[in-house]
């Protein structure tokens, strides 16, 4: 048998998350190097499975199954595709350099670091479960502890709020994608919850399209989809820095990854008929969440808002059910997570240091901390999708599938780019240059080495990415054979 | 050699970002070591381009020196590059302007290394534009090279004036910068999409593969008649382009981006980003919309002369120094679009290949004396910290050597015969001549404002009444500017005597270019 590789993956942070549990409180350093070593087990495994899946054959890889609830049908299934390996090397990133960035928690860092992997461990189940009941099983370890991770270690303003909203607002969704899982359970009559024996159950068009807007959306709220969106940016601030850079940059994926897998991918006659207006509430996504984040004041509110923007961008790409708009949104998910993750460990790094995250309050940091303003920079320019970065790799094919489908669209969304430049720069100018306010001259000096660390990977990953697109384009590509197999076999 | 003969294009494209990287890693306290690693490798592309315009065989069509490797293959885009006589032109102005750019950027203090790193990102973003044969990459350096350019002036710009803007006062640069930014975002916004629409219908980004299919399609394309699309698309790129050129009306964030850019922001803005514009026009626009750009041709002749007759005069208005001078690119630039419209019009005629020539070695010249009138713009504003044209006067007793080479670059400017302006000016309106003759008339008149705004500058700096507070304290020229201003005028002078150096090599290139589509 091979080395079970998926569930060392899955497994590994949870396991961590419950003997960081074991040591005693107050040995902050050794919590701190255990979650670091554990977070890098697991990035270091996600990267040996991207690059030893072999994109030539395609289709699920690394697959593992064991029988859980044999009588109903429940396995413990995993394997990746090309759409999902990404996803498992981009949680990882994201992990790592969260714990580098959250090395300054000084407050129970133990519950802290355990709670967050227990979500990572949620987040990589859902990525790569092929079976629905694991899906949603993950699904809820990811969401739940999110509450505590913002009630507990998040910003005191809102942070009861914030909470309550985000997972209440999850919540409902999930248990509306649940209601819809099971009608599929129930209808098929194949008694499996296992997806690739449901993608072909052939359910009735009747079927598909009553209950696909049940499953997408209830997975959608997670991917911030116009008008359950505003649980989002409200998290997004009240969030202490890691769960921010988890929350945006993986757990909005996992919304937008779910209603694929399970919306679109199984239901395609049903996302056939619904998307089509869909695709419209992802436009004002697109433009709308553009807009608002323009006239933000708060920092952390002009990245939450652009997070909406973006995601919707995904979500655009899948409405379009071509396989260009299905390539750019299985990159826009990866290059999101990374550039989302980047701004938010900026705006924690300047927030732990001014106190504010007032725009007007700040200004003149490139001197102070000229890497962390150019690492703000690099996720500036992929955020407007400027050639040469990730961004650009990604929105590209997603445009040229919006032209495919209705050029209109792909008209009014660009107007996005315009503005998400305009807001940038003027975050940039704002916080970055201009002059530094007399009351934080010579207060605090330039960011750790962990949190140089950190930026630095991402801004890397970013430029890679962007100048050597194939890295990860024949990847995607090889995941969306499979999805319009699936979409034109219907 | 065998090794830099085959792959002389990607050298010489990414050798300037590999010395930005190099000057990144000088330690922060070296700034002389970091001025002078910026220089001396800046000169590597330029020897290179050297090579390049040696080994390149005028008389062969189609690209050469071609290179091209998969570089996003779902989409089909690739990194093809490669160069004919046109573009080997703007090749050797780039990599020949930049190294002078940066001599002329030694009295930066602030941040040197930053600004350098910027300084040939730039340069790598402008040769990528002219080397580019695959239309997403052309767009990727096309966009790429805004980033510096804003950065360049919103951190080194001037550092007086404000301008206010929604009620707020902000300081000048800022507001320039942020002017230029969102103007050609928004300009290249439409050839984005024109490139995505371009993308779908064809299947491919290469454009000699474009250059043959975009004439052959026909019917309809997604639900709508072939012509609407292209026309759609024509007008996407003439507007993306005619922003950068600048074509009047599209030109007013030209001269706030002149005005506040540090010197060698000027000249290269002036010397080289402006020509991308219509190059633009010469490599994408003629060959993949012919039908189209002929039917329209009037219009941007129009443009042009009206870019030429209000260039000239707004020039004429200004008290700002600097701001004369960008003024006046607006008024040479449109003599480049009055030729290639022109040759629009009919092209394969004899009169569109003498407009065509023209308009190419107008592209070069201006790249020169742009460059030069901007640096000498810079050599007095240092000296005196004023751009306004009445606090100077009679200048010319304190600096008679700084006089005489500000009166020979205004010449080369003004295009007088013996300068290769001359040269270009002619050409571009006998070529026009027998097409647009109303146009080429007005424009001609509009020549004559160009002599005027010329000797309004020459006048009120260096003739007149001697301002008192200037008396012992100016300088004369130095060694170090003096020898970035000698290869301009040297080139200026050999192009106006000795013009088929160049134009021998464009000839070729437009006959051969042109006659394929």
């Amino acid at each position: 048998m091979p080395f079970p590789i998926l569930s060392a993956i899955i497994f590994t942070p949870i396991i961590t998350g419950l003997l960081i549990l074991l040591i005693p409180g107050e040995r902050k350093t050794e919590i701190r190097v255990t979650a670091l070593a554990a977070s890098f087990i697991a990035l270091a495994l996600s990267t040996w499975v991207y690059f030893s899946y072999n994109t030539d054959i395609g289709g699920y890889q690394f697959m593992e199954k064991y029988d859980w609830f044999p009588q109903l049908g429940i396995s413990y299934f995993v394997g990746v595709d090309g759409m999902s390996t990404p996803l498992m090397v981009l949680t990882g990133i994201v992990m790592f350099t969260g714990v580098l960035i959250s090395w300054g928690i000084d407050d129970r860092p133990r519950e802290f670091f355990a709670f967050l992997f227990i979500l990572a461990s949620g987040v990589f189940g859902v990525f790569a479960a092929l079976d629905l009941f694991g899906l949603i099983f993950f699904y809820e370890i990811a969401v739940f502890p999110m509450y505590l991770l913002i009630a507990i270690w998040g910003w005191k303003v809102t942070r009861e709020y914030a909470a309550m909203k985000l997972t209440l607002y999850l919540f409902i969704g999930s248990v509306i994608a649940l209601v819809g899982i099971l009608a599929m359970y129930f209808s098929s009559d194949l008694g499996t919850f296992n997806m690739l024996e449901l993608e072909n159950a052939n359910f009735s068009p009747e079927f598909q399209k009553f209950w696909f807007p049940f499953v997408f959306f209830g997975f959608a709220v997670l991917g911030g989809i116009f008008p359950f969106h505003n649980w989002s940016p409200d998290g997004h601030v009240a969030a202490p820095t890691a769960v921010s850079m988890f929350h945006a940059g993986v757990l909005m994926k996992l919304g937008a990854f779910a209603a694929l897998r399970v919306g679109i991918m199984l239901l395609p006659e049903g996302a056939r008929f619904h998307l089509p207006w869909i695709i419209i509430l992802t436009l004002v996504n697109v433009v709308y969440g553009a807009f608002i984040a323009m006239v933000q004041s708060d920092f952390k509110y002009v990245i939450g808002f652009s997070s909406v923007s973006h995601m919707g961008l995904v979500l655009m790409g899948f409405a379009t059910l071509n396989g260009d708009g299905m390539l750019g949104a299985g990159v826009q998910m990866f290059s999101h997570g990374i550039m989302t993750a980047l701004f938010f460990a900026v705006v924690g790094v300047i927030y732990d240091r001014a106190h504010t995250r007032e725009i007007p309050k700040l200004g003149g940091f490139a001197r102070l901390m000229p890497l962390v303003a150019v690492a703000f920079v690099v996720g500036g320019l992929v955020s407007m999708g400027m050639p040469g970065f990730s961004g650009f790799v990604a929105e590209f094919p997603i445009f040229m599938g919006l032209w495919r489908y209705q050029p209109w669209i792909a008209i009014v969304a660009s107007i996005s780019i315009v503005i998400t430049a305009s807001y940038i720069i003027r975050v940039i100018g704002r916080v970055f240059f201009g002059k530094m306010p007399e009351e934080f001259v010579g207060h605090f000096g330039d960011a750790t080495v962990l949190d140089k660390v950190a930026l630095v990977l991402l801004s890397a990953i970013l430029i890679v990415v962007g100048v050597y697109p194939t890295v990860m384009v024949t990847m995607v590509e090889s995941g969306v054979e499979n999805i319009m197999r699936l979409l034109g076999g219907a | 050699m065998e090794f830099i003969l085959d792959y002389l294009l990607t050298l010489i494209l990414f050798t300037p970002i590999l010395v930005a990287v190099v000057v990144a890693l000088l330690p922060s306290e070296e700034v002389k070591l970091q001025r002078w690693v910026a220089f001396l490798g800046s000169l590597i592309p330029l020897a290179l381009s050297i090579i390049l315009w040696v080994a390149f065989d005028p008389n062969e069509p189609g690209f050469q020196f071609q290179e091209q490797y998969v570089w996003y293959p779902p989409i089909n885009s690739s990194y093809h590059v490669g160069v004919d006589g046109i573009s080997l032109t703007m090749v050797v102005l780039t990599t020949f302007l930049t190294p002078l750019a940066i001599l002329a950027s030694y009295n930066i203090k602030d941040r040197v290394k930053a600004y350098m790193f910027f300084f040939l990102m730039l340069e790598m973003g402008m040769l990528g534009v002219f080397l580019s044969l695959d239309l997403l990459v052309f767009f990727l350096f096309w966009e790429l090279g805004l980033v510096p350019m804003y950065f360049l002036i919103n951190q080194w710009g001037s550092e007086t004036g404000e301008r206010e803007i929604w009620g707020r006062k902000i300081k000048a640069r800022t507001y320039a910068s942020f002017k230029f930014m969102i103007y050609t975002m928004a300009g290249s916004l439409g050839l984005l999409l024109a490139t995505q629409l371009i993308g779908v219908v064809a299947g491919t980004f290469d454009m000699p593969v474009l250059f043959e299919e975009m004439g052959n399609l026909e019917g309809t394309l997604m639900g709508f008649p072939a012509s609407t699309v292209k026309t759609v698309a024509f007008w996407a790129f003439v507007i993306a382009f005619a922003i950068k050129v600048p074509v009047w009306p599209f030109h007013t964030w030209l001269p706030d981006a002149h005005t506040e850019a540090p010197t060698a922001g000027s000249m290269i803005l002036a010397g080289v980003l402006l020509k991308l514009g219509a190059y633009g026009f010469l490599r994408l626009v003629l060959p993949l919309y012919p039908a189209e750009s002929k039917f329209y041709a009037g219009a941007l002749a129009f443009l042009a002369t009206m870019a030429i007759i209000f260039g000239a005069l707004a020039s004429y208005g200004q008290r700002d120094f600097k701001r004369l001078v960008a003024y006046s690119s607006v008024n040479h630039m449109g003599f480049v679009i009055l030729g290639i419209a022109a040759a629009a019009f009919a092209i394969n005629s004899d009169s569109a290949t003498l407009a065509l020539n023209g308009a190419v070695l107008q592209m070069f010249n201006h790249g020169l004396s742009a460059a030069g009138m901007f640096f000498l713009v810079g050599v007095i504003y240092e000296r005196t910290h004023t751009r306004d044209l009445d606090e100077y006067g009679g200048l010319f007793p304190l600096i008679p050597v700084y006089g005489g080479i500000l009166i020979f670059v205004s010449m080369a400017s003004l295009g007088l015969p013996s300068m290769g302006g001359f040269i270009s000016e002619f050409l571009v309106v006998r070529g026009a001549w027998p097409i647009f003759t109303l146009f080429t008339i007005l424009s001609m008149i509009g020549l004559f404002f160009t002599g005027a705004y010329i000797l309004k500058g020459i006048k009120q700096v260096l003739h007149g009444p001697l301002n008192e507070r200037w008396k012992g304290h100016l300088s004369e020229i130095n060694v170090r500017e003096a020898f970035i201003i000698t290869p301009l005028m040297v080139l200026m002078l050999l192009i106006g005597v000795w013009p088929s150096v160049l134009l021998d090599v464009i000839n070729r290139a437009v006959m051969m270019f042109y006659s394929l589509y």
